[in-house]
């Protein structure tokens, strides 16, 4: 008899993100000291899938896993108050967490698949302060998995994911094979806003801690940031008199 | 260069003007043309009436200061959120200086154990709830716009939720108010926020619906309330407007805490189905929607589903999840919309009468015969939980008898809340164009009182003249 709940856990990996950026005055980096942190949008879209997932039955746990420093917690709590079941946090702090990047993630979630022995990884496709979109995809390469990234539309079907991606001439639809890692789009779904009493519940929910040492991942980074700059000052516009005023100013600046 | 119409000379205008730019920065204050237009009208039919300048203060220390100026050269001074109010509130009828704050944007001081958080006047309520998104906290008063919270206090704003959890007379706590000679006050005690209080006058609530006519808000400490466990909509049509608004009344007597109930007349949901792509049946029809715990909602829906099959209401069209029910509900508040788009060309005015819920079934159903009798094109959309409904009525601007057709049917509708002993506006405010009515409703006595309220706050009328009171 085929079981239908073949799909037993899944891990998500919310991240949090500045909301604000101010870059530091020597041009080293981003200020976080102080910044309010969030959960990154595309991560949100992607606790809300696996909790439905769940909800729906297909699975039976869902974990979420948030590297970084001691405020990570917050992040996990956030994905526990949305439905996950319980949480891992990884510590990473100070000078480790600066060159904290996409390489190093993965190589931590693929530990950590391994030992969670998960179906499936989701992730959100990008963080929204660094953009870098490639944790989804490193992770699987390492773990040697198939990818369903950019998902707009999930549905799993026995031992295999249907998903739909939004590709920049459409939409693709692919069938994988689980174990498998999925990045969240935009379109997959409308994350739901967490209620008092799922808060108090997840206040009661286990979030284990673990350091990257442990799941023997090594952190040094292979990249170095020389500089971060703002992009230059907007300037001011200049208003004409006449339309031959404009044509002419357009001409002097060398756009027409 | 503008006139500001009490001072006499050039220099004395370049005078105030170098003195409000060394305030709030050289651009912090605009004369250009475009921006005072912007800053003289709101979403009402009231013509633009522009300010002769535009300030931008990014604190309170600068709104005050530019006050103090206003007060010396005695200038006109008028607030200004986001201009999506309904009654001309923003037009500078004497001209003046227009304080727009949307600087002003932080969100401070919030406290979720104890449900409140204050804001500045640039933070609009979409804005706040997203920020709260993760406190599990949300503010539910939600007049359709995205209007500054401030605003919103200013105008006693409601929405589609009143009927659970009130209006802004419930939910302000606290106010910070400058006056028109530049003196902060906090209408509750700085940094005070206890849940109740039974301590002196209570200034909050003078301030809230004030419109700006008796200081400058700017910061509104907020009540907040958990966001819902669980929320479903339904849909639910009717033969007749009778038994629709029947069945409201009936439910509310029932005790069903129900979060929204919305009425829709046949001519507002054709409007709203061909605007926004729905195929509800054309009748009267109520949208309601549940807040609450799983079993708790079970219990609701239950007790209502009762109520109007017992007035012959059709089966409930459900709307469970988040995007079904937001698209329901902004079909809802795309209703001004949906009405303007029936006749391309033309202007919206939205009635706003308030009455008692016994009252509801007869006001309604004697407004729709005078709308049939004046050839009028008018939608009826309401919060008739809270007894309240407007006639979207949509007129062509250049058919001068249709205006005054649309004029008379408001004052007829206006008398007829009143003789019902209703309120000639619910949530929208007097503004401009209720002055007159206003005196009606309330009576000379109490105009009398308003009047000295007025004249003890704000002497030399500079706060936003020639609204509210004649």
């Amino acid at each position: 008899m085929h079981s239908n709940r073949y799909c037993n856990r899944i891990i998500v990996l919310p991240f949090s993100v500045l909301l604000e950026i101010r870059v530091k005055p020597d041009n080293s980096g981003v200020v976080t000291d102080g910044v309010k942190h969030s959960m990154n949008p595309f991560c949100e879209i992607a606790v809300e899938e696996a909790v439905k997932l769940k909800e729906k039955k297909l699975i039976k746990e869902v974990v979420a896993v948030s590297c970084g420093p001691q405020q990570s917690q917050e992040t996990i709590r956030t994905a526990l108050a949305m439905g996950a079941d319980r949480g891992i946090h990884v510590e990473v702090a100070g000078k480790d967490y600066e060159t904290l990047g996409p390489l190093q993630v993965s190589k931590i979630m693929a530990a950590l698949a391994k030992k969670e022995d998960a179906q499936l990884i989701i992730l959100g496709k990008q963080a929204i302060d660094d953009d870098c979109n490639q944790t989804g995809q490193m992770t699987a390469a390492l773990l040697d998995w198939p990818q369903g990234t950019f998902a707009s539309e999930v549905s799993l079907d026995g031992d295999k994911v249907k998903v739909v991606r939004e590709i920049d001439g459409g939409l693709e639809t692919i069938k994988i094979s689980t174990p498998a890692v999925l990045t969240a789009d935009l379109r997959l779904n409308t994350p739901r806003y967490a209620t008092l009493p799922n808060i108090m519940k997840a206040k009661k929910k286990k979030i284990a801690n673990v350091k990257p040492a442990d799941l023997g991942v090594d952190l040094t980074s292979r990249l170095e940031v020389l500089k971060v700059e703002e992009p230059p000052q907007r300037q001011a516009g200049v208003k004409v008199e006449t339309v031959e005023d404009l044509v002419g100013k357009l001409k002097e600046t060398g756009r027409i | 260069v503008s006139n500001f119409r009490n001072m006499f000379t050039a220099a004395a205008v370049d005078g105030v003007l170098s003195a409000f730019r060394s305030i709030c920065g050289d651009d912090g204050v605009s004369l250009g043309e475009t921006v005072r237009e912007q800053h003289g009208k709101d979403e009402s039919v009231h013509r633009c009436r522009p300010p002769d300048v535009v300030v931008f203060p990014r604190c309170v220390e600068e709104v005050s200061a530019l006050a103090k100026l206003c007060h010396r050269h005695q200038l006109p001074i008028i607030p200004f959120g986001t201009g999506t109010g309904l009654e001309g509130g923003v037009g500078a009828v004497k001209g003046g200086v227009c304080f727009s704050l949307r600087n002003m944007d932080q969100i401070l001081d919030l406290h979720p154990e104890d449900f409140d958080v204050t804001v500045e006047p640039g933070v609009t309520r979409k804005a706040l709830n997203s920020y709260l998104r993760e406190t599990g906290l949300w503010f539910p008063v939600d007049p359709g716009a995205d209007a500054s919270l401030c605003g919103m206090a200013a105008t006693s704003a409601s929405g589609t939720n009143a009927v659970r959890y009130g209006t802004m007379r419930e939910n302000v706590m606290n106010l910070e108010v400058v006056l028109a000679d530049g003196s902060v006050i906090h209408t509750a005690g700085r940094n005070r926020r206890p849940r109740k209080t039974a301590a002196g006058y209570n200034l909050t609530n003078l301030f809230v619906g004030s419109e700006g006519t008796l200081g400058i808000i700017t910061k509104t400490t907020l009540r907040l309330y958990g966001v819902p466990e669980e929320m479903v909509s339904a849909v639910c049509s009717f033969s007749s407007v009778q038994a629709a608004v029947d069945s409201t009344v009936q439910i509310l007597q029932a005790g069903v805490p129900i979060a929204r109930i919305e009425f829709l007349d046949e001519v507002m949901i054709d409007a709203c189905n061909k605007f926004s792509s729905l195929s509800y049946p054309v009748s009267p029809t109520l949208f309601l929607e549940f807040h609450g715990s799983e079993r708790s909602l079970e219990e609701q829906v239950n007790t209502t589903e009762d109520i109007t099959q017992s007035n012959g209401g059709s089966d409930f069209q459900w709307a469970r999840d988040a995007e079904t029910r937001n698209r329901l509900w902004k079909a809802r508040h795309d209703a001004w919309y949906a009405a303007l788009a029936m006749r391309p060309g033309c202007k919206a005015y939205a009635t706003d009468v308030c009455v008692p819920l016994s009252r509801l079934p007869h006001i309604i159903v004697e407004t729709k015969e005078d709308l049939i009798e004046s050839r009028l094109t008018g939608h009826i959309v309401g919060h008739v939980g809270d007894g309240n409904f407007h006639c979207l009525m949509v007129m062509d601007p250049s058919d001068q008898d249709e205006l005054h057709r649309v004029h008379l049917f408001s004052q007829r509708l206006a008398r007829r809340a009143l003789a019902m002993d209703g309120t000639c506006t619910g949530e929208h405010g007097v503004g401009l164009g209720k002055r007159s009515l206003l005196c009606e409703e309330v009576g000379p006595s109490v105009i009398r009182v308003m009047q000295s309220l007025k004249d003890a706050i704000d002497p030399n009328n500079l706060m936003n003249p020639g609204k509210i009171l004649l």
